[in-house]
């Protein structure tokens, strides 16, 4: 009877569900277009008023302030621009050596959380439940003031081990001397990791064709520690430390780990690891018993069971959670702007307070973290396609 | 042949004393093969180590109520600086005399988030009490009505300021993501894409740009004259935030319900709004309410940053305490304080979540 009316002309354009649609869409969009308008005139208005030049020509201008820690060499002659890009690397750097311990310290905890010890799973337990529900920043200020008010000053700086020094100025500790031999290691590094890629390819092909198995992680393993050491001992073996020393009133030489970074990176791993620790455990127990009952009946050993069976299985349920714990660490690491770290908001933050063009320093920010964001989901959305278990 | 026949029934023997009581709980679950055994002992050694010397520091040589430069001579934790501060850091600056109204805004929260526990009192009349509680507490922290003295926002701290900001940022979030989380699913090509641009922006930007954006963008987007106070701008950061998180919480609710459930809708002739009142969001909300705890307790953590843009929520005072040069240095016994405050009310909120979930998966 409708098709008839419609034919017919009869349904007034109001009730015509796909009519009625395309009003309400237009509607919608006249509505956030007219918001928009009205907040971008505003802004307008607010801005010739006050003044402000805008766009983004200030991030060519000198910057005229220190960073304490940049990866890139940076002073305060440099540009804007150039503070922003030290303060993304400083960000990229904490999140991911961040993320990567991270990972490590939450499965390690996520499997004590299943352990059949009573004692190791009560602490895990605890760890979990404690470290979650304190809030992140707070965290941070905690292990920011015990490092400055527990650890002496560097005149009686405690020392460990030889050459590793622990002050209120940060772990300092000794590094190899960099020489030519040691760019040639990072190359046989990089080929080792080729060298494995093919050797996987290779195994895989051979097990495909003849069924014989090769103990790839074995020999990637050897490969990727023995070809850097016969580059270093081809390369004459050098051995000289940068060993740090204490000069007037800070150490000279060395690696030192500020205590900014410190706090920073413990304070985000071991909040994160207790949610990380949380999706390991889940996706263990989802597992079922019968599946490793049933690896274990056709003859397989433990760790062709856990290698072949259980994790397989069990990444595809942790690893949706595992993105969106390293998305939140990356976008937690933020964060550091409260205990002086010189990551990407505190940069901004610094170049907004300076220029007074919060606007672009904000839309910065933002775009900065979306890339990141956007970034690292992309990359785990394609792992979460590669482990994802391929069904009839 | 009788002779071999035992008349009276067997001594029962007991079990041997190491597979009972404690020595046999203790092997089952501590000392259950040698992993274990050395795991157990390396835990214990571990806890021996930092244990004693713990509880020495906080209870047995820490001082409890004297002044900060007593405090300095003490070998273990300084509570005094909790003692002494304790109304400072709990209230900010609100107007010492009235601290009461504050006091009796947090009493009203915590009946109503009590009484809200059980399920069989979430009726209309909680609705209504809800309503008129919120209205309350915020008369009791504005004051300028029934004789109550004024009190600037700007002096608003501590935790009231903490729980005014997640409570209120909650509130006025979860319809806004309700509509967006709809949006999502929606039909209309326009309507889907403005929500879910919305949903991922917000998701892959961290608060504290929000907060910035509040502080710092927010009064440009205003006409010339208008002003919003620091924590209304706060809150709408949060608001904003939250709201995307809500969002993505209930399309986990609606994308669980079955295909029946709009079909049989649509078979009584129930228009969309109808259909989603009546049936779906019903159905679609009360399977998301675990999550929606969670977040809750995610918001309430998250006031914590706007610490970041000057606003004295209880870690802020907690900090001023902290720059006072009496107590500068005790900076770890006040944070184990705030630190303790968060997880009781965090901890509540979770185990409440669990209990929901453990209740409403046994009905279905």
């Amino acid at each position: 009877m409708q098709a008839e009316n419609s034919q017919t002309g009869k349904v007034p354009f109001w009730l015509d569900p796909k009519k009625r649609a395309i009003g309400y869409q237009i509607g919608t969009l006249c509505m956030v277009g007219l918001l928009a308008y009205y907040l971008v005139s505003n802004t307008i208005a607010n801005l010739e008023r006050q003044s402000v030049a805008t766009g983004f020509s200030f991030l060519s201008k000198e910057s005229s302030f220190e960073i304490g820690e940049s990866l890139i060499p940076y002073s305060a002659a440099s540009s804007y621009g150039r503070a922003l890009v030290v303060g993304a690397l400083n960000t990229l750097l904490v999140s991911f050596i961040g993320i990567i311990l991270t990972v490590i310290l939450g499965t390690f905890i996520g499997i004590a959380r299943l352990s059949t010890n009573w004692l190791v799973k009560k602490i895990a337990a605890i760890y979990i439940e404690v470290l979650q529900d304190i809030p992140i920043l707070l965290q941070l200020f905690f292990w920011y003031a015990l490092f400055y008010e527990i650890l002496p000053g560097p005149r009686q700086a405690l020392n460990p081990f030889t050459g590793v020094f622990l002050c209120n100025r940060g772990l300092v500790f000794a590094i190899p001397e960099f020489g030519a031999t040691h760019a040639y290691m990072g190359i046989s590094f990089l080929a080792s990791c080729i060298a494995i890629y093919l050797l996987r390819r290779w195994a895989r092909l051979r097990q495909a064709n003849t069924g014989q198995i090769f103990p790839v992680f074995r020999v990637s393993v050897g490969i990727l520690f023995l070809l850097p050491f016969i580059t270093w001992l081809v390369g004459g073996a050098p051995t000289a430390m940068s060993v740090p020393e204490l000069k007037g009133f800070n150490f000279q030489g060395g690696v030192n780990v500020s205590p900014e970074f410190a706090a920073l990176l413990l304070g985000l791993v071991l909040y994160t690891a207790a949610f990380v620790a949380e999706a390991v455990r889940a996706g263990i127990q989802s597992v079922s018993k019968g599946q490793r009952e049933a690896a274990m009946s056709i003859g397989l050993k433990t760790n062709q069971v856990l290698q072949l069976v259980i994790l397989p299985q069990a990444l595809r349920v942790i690893i949706p959670p595992l993105t969106s714990q390293m998305l939140s660490l990356t976008k937690n690491s933020s964060l550091a702007v409260a205990i002086g770290y010189p990551d990407f908001v505190s940069v901004a933050n610094t170049t907004m307070n300076q220029t007074g063009q919060s606007l672009e320093g904000v839309a910065l920010i933002m775009l900065v973290y979306l890339i990141f964001s956007l970034s690292t989901s992309a990359f785990m959305n394609w792992y979460n396609k590669k482990v994802r278990l391929v069904e009839r | 042949m009788e002779a071999y026949v035992q008349k009276k029934s067997a001594e029962t023997l007991k079990p041997p004393v190491t597979s009972v009581g404690v020595i046999g709980w203790a092997r089952a679950n501590l000392f259950n093969g040698w992993l274990n055994s050395l795991l157990t002992i390396v835990t214990l050694y571990f806890l021996w180590i930092v244990v004693p010397p713990l509880i020495r520091w906080a209870f047995i040589d820490s001082v409890w109520n004297t002044s900060g430069a007593v405090c300095r001579d003490a070998d273990g934790a300084c509570w005094s600086i909790i003692a002494t501060n304790f109304r400072f850091i709990l209230f900010g600056f609100f107007p010492y005399d009235q601290q009461w109204r504050p006091l009796i805004a947090i009493l009203i929260l915590c009946a109503l988030l009590f009484y809200s526990r059980n399920r069989n009192h979430w009726t209309k009349h909680l609705l209504y009490a809800w309503i008129i509680g919120l209205v309350v507490m915020g008369l009791l922290m504005r004051g300028g009505l029934f004789g109550l003295s004024s009190v600037e926002t700007t002096q608003w701290g501590g935790l009231p300021l903490t729980l005014l900001l997640s409570v209120f940022g909650l509130t006025v979030a979860y319809p806004l993501g309700v509509i967006l989380a709809l949006g999502r699913q929606s039909k209309m090509p326009t309507i889907k894409w403005m929500s879910i641009i919305y949903i991922e922006l917000i998701r892959g930007v961290p608060l504290i740009s929000l907060l910035f954006m509040g502080s710092f963008i927010f009064p440009l987007f205003l006409p010339e004259g208008v002003n919003f106070p620091t924590i209304l701008r706060a809150l709408v950061a949060i608001i904003i935030f939250t709201a995307a998180y809500i969002a993505e919480v209930v399309r986990g609710g609606l994308q669980g319900m079955e295909r029946g459930q709009y079909e049989a809708a649509e078979s009584i002739g129930l228009n969309y709004f109808l259909t989603m009142r009546l049936i779906i969001l019903p159905q679609a909300l009360k399977i998301v309410i675990p999550p929606t705890v969670q977040q809750l307790i995610s918001a309430f953590k998250d006031t914590s940053l706007v610490v970041i843009i000057a606003l004295f929520d209880l870690l802020k005072t907690s900090q001023t305490v902290l720059s006072n040069p009496e107590w500068m240095g005790f900076s770890r016994e006040a944070y184990i304080f705030v630190a303790i405050l968060y997880f009781l009310g965090c901890f509540s909120m979770a185990n409440y979540s669990r209990k929901l979930e453990k209740e409403l998966s046994t009905e279905n």
